[in-house]
Order: structure tokens, then sequence, then C-alpha cells
């Protein structure tokens, strides 16, 4: 969901939502599924015909449009009590053309033949306006049509299908159990998302797809009246490009350890639980004495650091500097791209981007400008050797072919270089989270995503987490807090000594990676299996106030 | 057409309400029309135009509620959007927290709409890129920037009479810009209502001077330093501490506002006594709408007054169980500064660090409101009253109320983002890495 939509939402009811940092969230429930029945891909062709000889007549060399109808669906709750259920449904078309060597965007929920006809010469008119003053003309890689086609995500139970009331149940039961076990306080909630997105291009795609995202998830607080203290727990959950059978527990989609986390199915009644366990134990852990500390990093909290340290500085528009007012730049310039030597990680670290995987949120079949989705190594045994590109920044790499890196949130936002799914690969060889434990003289075994900075250009970071336990001579001795890591991007991924098989290997991921201007929101996920890191800095973030 | 009159949509959400069989009926109904071009590497890279509506319909059967969004405006659809609402509130338990929907209000007549503003056109747009895009040209310098005008509506309207409606602009103008080597990176940036206040060339030269003032930085020690934060640097921080004014969680004990033994924070002095911020719809520079999303007036608000806690926001319903008077969250801060130019900060500094602005800024715990982040864009290491050379960006370790404790001097205010900040001079700001960024 984009976030003025967000805003439109919480003016409306969702004011004092404790909502996990930022908007996301549909398709139909059953008492209305004929009201959400896709829109007839036969009305779709002839609108997009429209725009795309629109455009030619007026001197486009390029242009695509691009049909939208998003969905999304919210339940939350806190303790005892529903605090909001709420469907949204945006429906539009967006138009980029290239004119003179300039692009323009225009976008419009005028739906008419008419309005189509003047939301394409708006951007034509754009264009033009851009090429008095452009400077580099858009060079676009080849990309071949594709005829009328389409892509539907393989989910099993469409999210939107399944009654409210069936949401609400499964959330207050959770509540209560954290309730229950001793929570302060909880908060819990489904966001579900349905993208029917059709594109077509004067390149001759006609492209209908049909994408699906969830993310069940909740925070257990508590406090301590007497201390002023208070602490909280996230769900262990990830947001995921699935359906309503995420929810549905399976013990083989279990790992079980020091806490049982999840792969493609999860437990929210197990997990509030453990939770609730945890938080009593947090509240009350010893704080972390500042220093150097392994650290063993479970692919609940792995996710972000490969997000933040990997996904962000392989962009190729960070790279080239297009994000220089907004996002950043990225330290991994071409030069040291071309050098084919740079040593981003050690040996072990092996990273691929993907819009592939089953089940991941970045998984589509083409990409929004036409471009067949793939995968490609980015990190190959440590050295770099690729980047995340779009049709027109593949000449720029020597690539005759874009990656299929191009998204927009909406019908109403142009399209640009956003992360595909970027992966840390698991150990080749048998390996478990215990042989990697057992190896850690000193050190801290960290689950879970907390607080996260990077500098621009992606050299520093500090991260935390939900919950962390000291290890000592390969054991795991009890809960800490006040844990964060700082290190620099090159140097870590050069110190990970370990990583467990693909036994371990789970998907983390983010409903709202945020870049661009206007910022726009997209979701990805990452893959990992947990991994060793030698030597961190550890700082304790406790403070008087 | 995206931005709908008061009287078009007032006869819009009339024919919506006819169409409610709920106990009560809330409808929403927003549009906004945006204009924006974006550049770098000296180039526009992308630019458009957008236009949305839409229309939100809030049902309540008792306290059994549901909410649904279209932006489809015939007939049918709007019946849907209706019908859609009370279907989910039917079909779900009841919202124990829901409060009965307010009767009509008198609101003060708002000033957040500017028509020079709402008339910026493609042309104009690109007009004021080619300014900066020169200064950057000229210099042998490279520009990334964005210039983003937006004007929208926002109208409210009830089954109890309650109808509020408000026209608003917006234009803001960033740039970065860089030296060629990437050894020096200088930003400006700045937001208004009213687009004659705009220059985007003076803006430039000031992040042109800052690119080539910060070339070929020094590294120092991390450590606690004295800071003059500009107001930008100031915004960044400030801006994360509005959360907390929420009664709510103050009295859950669950905020940096909560008290220990239970309660709230409210009446204690928990800054300097320098410290006085407000929010005012009507103040010229950083105005917003005279009604709140629940359709509350909104009036002039003193949130902090020297130094001690004012004012916390309570949402009708925590009013209601607390038995105080309902108060909108904090919205557009104001903080009020001194006389002073960060010139004359800097000559009154003996050693310091003046620090342009702020970068990837998360909260580390919110207990003590502590947030993690960088300095971005040109950080100067000042010496006997001048600047003395430009220093390497540093990772902070620092709480924004803590900070406010240690505040020496507050500088001459002004608008930034959607905050009116004054420069301001702390001692002890924790930096504790060094980052290799530019």
């Amino acid at each position: 969901m984009k976030r003025k939509e967000f805003l439109h939402m919480s003016a409306m009811s969702f004011g004092a939502l404790m909502l996990p940092n930022t908007f996301l969230a549909g398709r139909s429930i059953d008492p209305m599924e004929a009201l959400y029945e896709g829109i007839d891909v036969a009305a779709k062709k002839q609108l997009a015909d429209v725009s795309l000889t629109v455009a030619k007549s007026k001197g486009a060399s390029y242009a695509d449009i691009r049909i939208g109808r998003y969905l999304n669906q919210f339940v939350s709750t806190r303790e005892n009590k529903l605090q909001g259920v709420a469907n949204t449904e945006s429906f539009g078309a967006g138009v980029r053309v290239i004119v003179n060597g300039s692009w323009g965007f225009a976008a419009s929920d005028d739906m008419t033949k008419e309005g189509i006809a003047r939301v394409t010469e708006r951007a034509v008119a754009v264009a033009k306006a851009n090429a008095k003053i452009q400077g580099e003309t858009v060079k676009l890689a080849a990309q071949k049509g594709y005829g009328e086609v389409s892509w539907k995500a393989p989910i099993e139970i469409n999210a939107f299908t399944v009654p409210v009331k069936e949401k609400v149940d499964l959330l207050l039961n959770a509540n209560s159990i954290a309730m229950q076990n001793g929570a302060s306080f909880v908060n819990s909630l489904i966001f579900a998302v349905n993208e029917q997105k059709y594109f077509a291009s004067t390149d001759g795609s006609y492209i209908d797809q049909d994408i699906h995202r969830i993310w069940p998830t909740f925070t257990v607080t508590k406090t301590d009246k007497a201390t002023g203290k208070f602490d909280t727990r996230a769900a262990l959950s990830a947001p995921m490009g699935l359906g309503y059978e995420y929810l549905i527990p399976a013990a083989d989609q279990k790992v079980s350890g020091i806490v049982t986390r999840y792969k493609m199915r999860y437990d929210i009644l197990e997990d509030i639980k453990n939770a609730t366990n945890d938080v009593s134990e947090k509240i009350k852990a010893k704080s972390v004495e500042p220093g150097k500390y392994d650290v063993v990093l479970d692919p609940t909290h792995l996710w972000l650091t490969i997000h933040e340290s990997v996904g962000h500085p392989t962009e190729l528009d960070r790279v080239l500097g297009y994000e220089a007012n907004y996002a950043g730049t990225s330290f991994l310039t071409l030069d040291k791209w071309q050098s084919k030597k740079f040593n981003f990680g050690n040996k072990k670290v092996n990273i691929i981007g993907d819009k592939t995987q089953p089940g991941s949120l970045g998984a589509v079949g083409w990409d929004d400008e036409g471009v067949k989705c793939g995968k490609w190594n980015i990190i190959d045994e440590g050295i770099l050797v690729d980047y995340q590109a779009i049709r027109d920044q593949a000449h720029i790499i020597g690539h005759t072919e874009s990656h299929g890196c191009c998204y927009a949130q909406s019908w109403n936002d142009v399209q640009f270089q956003r992360m595909p799914n970027i992966s840390l690969l698991p150990n080749k060889e048998k390996r478990s989270v215990d042989d990697l434990i057992k190896n850690v003289e000193k050190g801290i075994y960290i689950m879970g995503n907390g607080s996260f900075s990077i500098d621009q250009q992606r050299y520093n970071f500090q991260f935390g987490g939900q919950t962390f336990y000291e290890i000592s001579n390969g054991k795991i001795t009890g809960m800490m807090r006040d844990v964060a890591y700082q290190s620099n991007t090159q140097e870590f991924w050069n110190s990970m000594s370990d990583i467990a098989d693909k036994d371990d290997y789970r998907l983390g991921g983010s409903f709202n990676d945020g870049k661009g201007q206007p910022p726009q929101s997209s979701a990805v996920s990452h893959g990992s299996a947990t991994a060793c890191f030698k030597n961190v800095n550890v700082i304790n973030t406790a403070r008087k106030i | 057409m995206s931005i709908i009159s008061k009287e078009e949509a007032q006869a819009i959400m009339k024919k919506v309400l006819s169409y409610s069989k709920a106990d009560e009926c809330t409808i929403n109904f927003s549009g906004s029309e945006d204009g924006n071009i974006r550049y770098a590497r000296n180039s526009v890279s992308t630019a458009g135009e957008q236009r949305q509506t839409s229309l939100g319909v809030s049902s309540a059967f008792g306290k059994k509620v549901g909410i649904a969004t279209i932006n489809e405006y015939d007939d049918a659809s709007l019946e849907k959007v209706v019908r859609r609402s009370e279907e989910l509130a039917n079909i779900s338990p009841e919202s124990p927290e829901y409060m009965p929907v307010l009767g009509p209000q008198t609101y003060a007549e708002s000033i957040t709409f500017n028509a020079a503003t709402a008339a910026l056109n493609p042309d104009n747009r690109a007009e004021s890129v080619g300014k900066s895009l020169k200064v950057a040209k000229d210099a042998g310098l490279e520009a990334a920037g964005f210039l983003e005008n937006s004007t929208g509506f926002n109208a409210m309207l009830n089954s109890k009479g309650l109808f509020a409606y408000n026209k608003s602009t917006d234009v803001s103008f960033s740039v970065t810009i860089r030296n060629k080597e990437g050894t020096g990176s200088g930003y400006a940036s700045k937001s208004y209502n009213d687009t004659a206040k705009m220059d985007t060339l003076a803006l430039s030269r000031q992040a042109a001077a800052k690119a080539n003032g910060s070339a070929a930085a020094k590294a120092i020690e991390p450590g606690k330093y004295t800071v003059i934060l500009e107001p930008l640097a100031a915004s960044d921080l400030i801006s994360t501490m509005f959360g907390g004014f929420d009664a709510r969680s103050a009295d859950e004990g669950r905020s940096y506002m909560s008290k220990k033994g239970g309660g709230t924070r409210l009446g204690e002095k928990l800054f300097d006594e320098k410290v006085t911020m407000y929010s005012d719809p009507l103040n010229p520079d950083l105005p917003f709408s005279t009604f709140a999303g629940d359709g509350q007036p909104q009036k002039k608000t003193v949130w902090v007054e020297n130094g001690v806690v004012k004012k916390l926001a309570y949402s009708r319903y925590w009013a209601q169980q607390k038995g105080v008077e309902p108060q909108p969250s904090a919205n557009r801060i104001i903080m009020e500064g001194g006389k002073s130019s960060i010139e004359e900060m800097i000559k009154g500094t003996e050693k310091g660090i003046l620090v342009t602005r702020f970068w990837y800024i998360r909260f580390v715990d919110p207990q003590t409101l502590l947030l993690t982040g960088l300095t971005r864009d040109g950080t100067f290491y000042i010496e006997n009253g001048k600047i003395a050379f430009p220093i390497k960006n540093f990772r902070f370790n620092e709480s924004p109320v803590i900070m406010l404790n240690n505040l020496e001097e507050l500088g001459k205010a002004e608008r930034v983002g959607n905050l009116i900040m004054p420069p301001m001079k702390i001692r002890d700001f924790t930096f504790t890495s060094l980052s290799d960024a530019v």
C-alpha cells in the first residue's frame, strides 16, 4: 500500500494503531466475491492499444502502459479487541513514453478510452518538456514482445476468500495466549495484498499478472511499572509471496532450536507463546558488556543485514548516482566490478539476484517493463560479478538484456529499478546451527530484526535484533539485552566464518522497502541459512533519561 | 479533475450517504494532483504527473465497523463501496473502542491553498530545475535533485451532519551536488506552501558550496563533541519525538513519556528551559488543515513550554477513558529559536562540529528514545570560531531527549520540510564510529 493511501486509512480509523514500521497490505472476502473479479483482459487490451496508438502518433519512439487494480486488506487487533478491518481498492493506468530521447510519465484513474488518450498525451507533454533540458538521452535495451501471456502466483488459498471472522478469531486467539502468559499488551495484524496488473508496450507484449502477498505479524509488550521499564518481542514470521496457506502450520516447515522458527508455513499460536516467554526473560536479562563478539545470525535477522549491505549497494541506479539525492549512492563503484577481483566477501559468500523463487515476495513472471524474470550471480565466491539492472541501464554494464528488476508500487507511480530477491546461498556441505555454535568461544546468537541503520554508500552499519543469546565456549548460556553490532560491509562479509546448509535455509523479507522520489515501496525477500561472523564490534544501547 | 470543489465533493458524499443503511456512516473523500521532476548525473531521469482520488466509507452497526475505499464514482461503484463497508461491518466482531461519530463542528478558515503553487506545470518545473543544473555544470560538479508540487483536497461527511473540506498546496525542492571525484557532497532542501518563496538557484549554490567545501575530509576520532546542528539536522532528530506525545502509550508504560511508577510525564520539566514547541494550523509558513482526521477542530497547541511538557495527544477514546478533553496528535511542529545566525553560532564556538544533515535515523531503544544514524553531505570541524576543515561522516547514538537537556544555544528558526526549526548548539553529542561514505 502506498504511503498516501495508508495515511488516508490512518485518518479514518487506524490512527492509534501500532503498525509495524510502515504500510502495506488485498483481495476479496466471501460475501462479496463477485465484486472483486478482475477486469476482463480483452477490455484491458483495448485500452492499452488506445494508449500505444496515441503515443506513437504523438512522436513516441517507445511507450508502455500499466493498467492495475490493487486490493489490500488489513485486519488488526490488540489484546481482546478488534481494532479495524479495512479493504482498499485502487484502479487506474500509468503511461510511460520516450519522446525526443526523454522519459515522460503520467497516470490517471479515468479509465475511459478518452481518459486513456488524454493521460497518454500528458505523458508525451512531460517528455517534451524534459527533452529541452535533457543531458543524456535514454538508451533502452532491446526487448522482444511476448504477445498475449499471463502469470499467476502459485498460491493455494486466496487470502481474500477467507472470511474476515476467521482472521479476527485467529488473531484474538493468539492475543489471548500472550495475555494469559503474562504479556502487558499485544498488537497483531494480518495484511493481504493482491496486485492485478496488466502491461502492454510498443514491443508487442500484453502481459496479465496476478500477484499475492501476505504478512501476519504481532508485537508482544511487557511493562514493569515499578521500574518504568518496558520491552517487546515481535513475531518471527516473514512477509511472503503466499496465500492464506502460510497461516496453516506444518510440522515439516518448522525449524527447532532455542526457539521455533518457520519456513513456508507459520504457526502464529506457537510463536506468540514463545514470544511472551521471550519478552519476560528479555526484560530481566543482563545488559551486554560492549566489545568484540562472534555473532551467529539467524535468517529471521540476517535477511535485513543482507538487504541493507548487499541488496542496496548492488542496485545499479545507486551505483550510477540516480539515487544520490535520496537513498544514496554505493561504494560498489563500476571500477570494482570491472576489476573482477573485488573481495566483497570471502570465498564462502555466494549471493544471487532472483525474481523466481516460489513463495518469495519478488517472484513474478515479467517485470514492470515486460522483461521475463530469472536469476543471476551477484557475488560469486566473494567477488562482485554483477548488479541489478533494468532496460535503460543495461548498456552501461555491457549487458544486452535487462535483469528484469523494474517495478512500480501502483499504476499511479512510474516504474524504476527495484531490488529483486537477494539471497545468500547455504553451505553446500552438511552443516547445522549446532555445528556453528560449538565453534564459538565468545559470541551472541541473534534472532529477529530490530533497529537498522546504514550510511548512504553502504559502508557503516548498525543492527539490533529481537532476542540475543550469549554463547560461551560453544554453548548458549542465557539471554542478553541492549545489544547492537556495528561493522563495515566489506569487513563484515569477509569475516563470515561459517554458514549452515540448505536444511536451515529460510526467507525473510520486507513489505516496504523504500526508494525513489516520490518515494515508492516495494516488497522483497532474502533467503539465507544461519551464518557466523567473527570478531564483530558490539555496543551497549542502554541509556538513562 | 482530481481536485474537486467543496460543493461538488459535498454533493457526491451526500449521494454516498443516501445509500447507507448503517447506524452511523462516515465518508472521507480526498484527491491530489502531483507533478514532479527528478534529475541525476546532471540530467533529467524521471518526471511525471499523478492524479488520484479516493473515497472511503466507514459503516458502523453498533460497535461493529467496516471500512472500504474506492476510486470509481459512477452510482453503481458508490453504492458498491457502501455495501462493501456494511458487509465488512456485519461480519466483523465488535470494535470495543469505537467512538460514536461527532456532530457538526466549527472550523477556522484554512490558509493551506496557494493558487500560484497549484498552477505549476511541467515547463515551470523544468525551468526551475534547469537553473539548478546550470549551477552544477558551470562549476564542474554533478547534481541530483527533485522538485515536486502537489495540490490536494480532503473532505469528510458523516451521518450526524458533520461536514469538513480543505484544499492545500505544497512544493518542495531538494538537491545533492557532488564533485566528480566523489569526495565531496552538499545538500539543500526546502518546502513551501507558496512557490514564490522557492529559489532553486540559491539552494543549488548552497549545495555546490558544501560539495566543494566538504572535499578531502579528514578523519577525527569518534566521541562526545559539541555540535552545531543546522535546522535540517535538528529537524531530522526532533521530528522523531512526537510519536511519544501519545498519552495512551505513555499511560500504558511504553513510551519515553511514561513515568516510573505509572502515569505520564505531562507537566514535568523534561527538557532545557530554552525549549518551546507548538503547532499552529494558521502559521503562514507552515499551515495545515483546521480539522483533524476524526473531524475535531485543530487549533494552536503548545506542546512544550520552557522545557515543561504541556500537552499530550489524546484520541477520543482515550480521552473518554481518562476523563479529559480529546487532543489531536502533534502536527507540523514549530520550535522557537533565538536571534543568532549559524555564522554567529560558529563564531562563538571554540571547538565543535557543524552538521548539515543526518541520514538513516532509526530508533534503537524506544524507552529512552535512543536513535542511531549518520551525518551526511557536509560535516565540518570548528576551531576558534571558524570552520577549520571538513571531516569524515560519523555514526551517532544519541537521544533527542538527552540532547535537548544539553542545549547551549538556539539560532534563528526557519522552515525545513514540515517543521520550523532553529539551528542548535548541543554539548556532549555522542558519535560512536566513523563512516567512509561521502
